[in-house]
């Protein structure tokens, strides 16, 4: 099971998704993301640190929303993965494009 | 999934090839391969007669290919794999061991009678599963009778409007965005399947490094005598059998089983490699582009001025790239400097314009009329399209290549590889790259329909072609990093079998030539020729009738040669489209039969004129032993020969005369 909380933060908002982000899942991202955009969010900060696990379908989902946000003229940041998240980031080459942030206040640097 | 793993299944995962069976296959292998070496380099040492060269080297040539083609296959058959019974499929009464699987049928344009057949049988597949129709042509027809039979249909999200569809894989990976299933079940739109088929497969995932598991494709539209060679009996088994022993059994489109994790892994690792490759393409060729783009721009000075500033901001990138930052943050930073660039000068435009609106204003009645207009004017020139240098097609190019959002296509991950016409084959090649396992499970657990036409057959056979050699052009097996020497020279004999077409105009060519003037490109048909060719061709056809046990082969041997039209116009076509970017004039092989025309002459005339000639050298070599000027062995090795080329060459008059199965396909199942 996964929750994702949202905290507003100048410019975007922070995503938190909490639990294992999977296939099962991804859709509850992908809308929340969508949502976020709609309502105006330029930047989306996704919080890794309470994601125990992602799966192929989870880096598939952060792609996509990382497409939906360029093309809002926004951008998509991933701060503080866990040890798992990190390694299936590190697998598929993926931190080549999203390098991830350390902390939520890295993410807004700039 | 492995706590479950129990050692009967360990037993059946780790199972092979009987032992005497594989010792016969190698002993055989053995041989055949000693006598094909020992055949080739003597022609190529002692027997090339380099007087007429101009038909003896390519015989040579010809001879060559045929010698590495048996080589390939005998190093296929080397580790040939026979697994025999699976392991058994996952419980599906256990909350811990239930896997999810959703059915997908994929579908374009086939009658929605033979959909729903296929659609139905699919629903009545035993283990739990969700069966979907993957309707590319979006048809209410086909909704509706989904609809009535309670099945799911998916057909392209708006995404895909305006954006490349890339057929099949295309459909499939749109698919694959909206459904949940662990494991993927593909079916062709004819190919009906049985219901014990995921029981049967499902339990080689037990292996959770297994990405794929492949079973036949078998067709109930086909007389015993297969007259259009569609049963492919050597390839679903033998075949398919010894790419399995090296870890490279293939996907082929229909009736296998994909594990989606591994294809959500291989869809996030090549939208990086795209991505960071089209990344270094745009920096590599971005001082072209403004060059080209200061072109363009002449005569603008205001459009030169933001070139100037472009070129700032694109050296920068140039500069963070090569530090190695993210592209992500690299493209982030350059695509808001060229918005900064394009805000600007849509600020100097909108002063001009707000100063325009103001004076028409000033004039008309209503101090309101104009806001609106003023609004629209400012929404417009905000965004970025409108900017002047997006008026600079070069610097279009640049901005939409920095980027990391893959604007052109409809998804940023396609787990389905789009660089061939058969996207199944490219698609299996990058899974075992990443070093995931395929398994080829050779058990019959779905029915289908063959073309029933020799048009259709012919579509049919130069796609695979043209897709295959479209892989071979795009992404050599040879040289792919992560495949074992094993995998690309499995993936490579498959691509190596499509050139036959040359080799077969030189057969054609060569005893034609011998017979009807003459001319001898061998120097020696002696006994050193006939103790070196007679063990290979002897030796070559027992390694065939040992892989083969049993199943027929001897129509497949036909076409290999008999189609060399097809498979020539596949290699130039593929040639043509890989590197000149030109259509491969491809289209969807129909499934049921085209209205009838009669005989299809004119689909062989090559053929034809290949066996005029062939028949013409016998007359002509009749002519020349009556006045005396054929003599020794050398027009009777090629009278043998034309003779055989004749026996291969009937199964083309059969073909065109073939009038279709005489039952009905749809005949009911029992």
């Amino acid at each position: 099971m996964m929750t994702v909380t949202v905290e507003a933060v100048e410019g975007g908002c922070v995503l938190s998704p909490q639990g294992r982000l999977t296939v099962v899942s991804t859709p509850q991202l992908r809308d929340e993301v969508a949502a976020r955009l709609a309502a105006g969010d330029r930047l989306i900060i996704v919080d890794l640190s309470g994601t125990t696990f992602v799966d192929s379908s989870g880096l598939g989902a952060l792609v996509s929303c990382l497409k939906s946000a360029r093309q809002a003229g926004g951008d998509l940041r991933l701060v503080a993965p866990t040890e798992q998240v990190s390694m299936v980031l590190r697998l598929t080459n993926l931190d080549r494009i999203l390098k991830p942030r350390a902390s939520v206040a890295a993410a807004l640097d700039d | 999934m492995t706590d479950t793993l129990s050692r009967r299944d360990q037993r059946l995962l780790d199972r092979t090839t009987p032992g005497r069976r594989i010792v016969a296959i190698r002993v055989a292998v053995l041989l055949a391969s000693l006598a094909g070496l020992n055949y080739i380099v003597w022609r190529w040492a002692a027997s090339v007669n380099w007087s007429s060269w101009w038909i003896a080297v390519p015989l040579i040539l010809a001879e060559t290919y045929s010698v590495i083609d048996s080589l390939l296959f005998g190093l296929g058959a080397w580790r040939l794999r026979e697994r025999g019974e699976p392991p058994t499929a996952p419980d599906p009464d256990g909350l811990e061991t239930r896997v999810t699987v959703d059915v997908f049928v994929t579908t374009y344009n086939e009658e929605v009678d033979l959909v729903m057949r296929t659609a139905l049988a699919a629903q009545r597949i035993r283990y739990p599963h969700t069966t979907w129709i993957l309707d590319d042509g979006g048809r209410p027809e086909i909704r509706a009778a989904a609809d009535a039979a309670g099945i799911g249909v998916i057909t392209r999200s708006d995404d895909w409007a305006d954006r490349p569809r890339h057929a099949k894989a295309g459909n499939l990976n749109n698919a694959l965005l909206s459904t949940e299933g662990e494991f993927l079940l593909i079916l062709d739109a004819d190919q009906v399947p049985k219901p014990e088929i995921l029981d049967r497969t499902l339990g080689y995932f037990k292996d959770e490094r297994v990405a794929l598991v492949q079973t036949p494709q078998w067709f109930e539209n086909v007389p015993e005598s297969d007259p259009l060679g569609s049963q492919a009996p050597l390839f679903y088994g033998p075949i398919q059998q010894s790419k399995d022993g090296w870890n490279s059994a293939f996907f082929c489109g229909s009736n296998a089983v994909l594990r989606r994790e591994a294809l959500m892994q291989l869809g996030v690792s090549r939208y990086v490699t795209e991505v960071e490759a089209a990344v270094r393409r745009a920096v590599r060729t971005s001082r072209k582009l403004l060059v080209r783009a200061r072109e363009e721009a002449v005569g603008q000075p205001r459009v030169l001025e933001a070139l100037d500033d472009a070129e700032t901001v694109v050296e920068r990138a140039r500069a963070e790239f090569a530090a190695g930052e993210s592209i992500g943050d690299v493209t982030y930073r350059f695509q808001r400097s060229i918005d900064t660039i394009a805000f600007r000068f849509a600020d100097a435009d909108l002063a001009a314009m707000k100063g325009d609106l103001a004076e028409l204003a000033a004039m008309s009645l209503g101090p309101d009329t104009f806001d609106a207009l003023d609004e629209a004017a400012l929404d417009l020139l905000a965004q970025r399209s409108s900017s002047p240098l997006a008026a600079i097609e070069s610097i279009s190019l640049l901005v939409g290549a920095l980027d990391v959002d893959r604007g052109s296509e409809a998804q940023a991950i396609m787990p389905l590889a789009t660089i061939s016409v058969t996207e199944d084959m490219a698609t299996a090649m990058r899974l075992h790259g990443l070093g995931w396992r395929s398994v080829y499970h050779d058990e019959t657990l779905a029915i289908g329909l063959a073309p029933e036409d020799l048009a259709t057959m012919m579509t049919q056979r130069l796609r695979w072609a043209q897709g295959t050699m479209q892989v071979f052009f795009r992404e050599n097996p040879l040289v792919q990093k992560g495949l074992s020497w094993g995998q690309r020279l499995m993936y490579f004999s498959t691509m190596w079998s499509y050139l036959s077409g040359f080799a077969a105009v030189v057969y054609i060519a060569a005893p034609v030539l011998c017979l009807s003037f003459g001319v001898v490109p061998v120097q020696a048909y002696s006994v050193d020729f006939f103790a070196r060719l007679i063990p290979f061709l002897v030796l070559n056809q027992l390694l065939f009738w040992v892989v083969a046990a049993g199943r027929p082969t001897w129509r497949g041997q036909q076409y290999s040669l008999a189609l060399f039209p097809v498979w020539i116009a596949s290699v130039t076509t593929a040639f043509q489209n890989v590197y000149r970017g030109r259509a491969l004039g491809f289209s969807v092989t129909p499934k049921t039969k085209q209205a009838a025309t009669g005989p299809r002459w004119d689909l062989v005339r090559p053929q034809i004129w290949a066996v005029a000639c062939l028949v013409a050298a016998l007359v002509l070599v009749g002519i020349r032993y009556a006045t005396g000027q054929a003599e020794g062995i050398a027009p009777l090795v090629n009278i043998a020969w034309v003779l055989f080329d004749l026996v291969i060459f009937s199964i083309i008059v059969r073909a065109v005369l073939y009038p279709g199965p005489s039952a009905p396909h749809d005949k009911e199942q029992s």
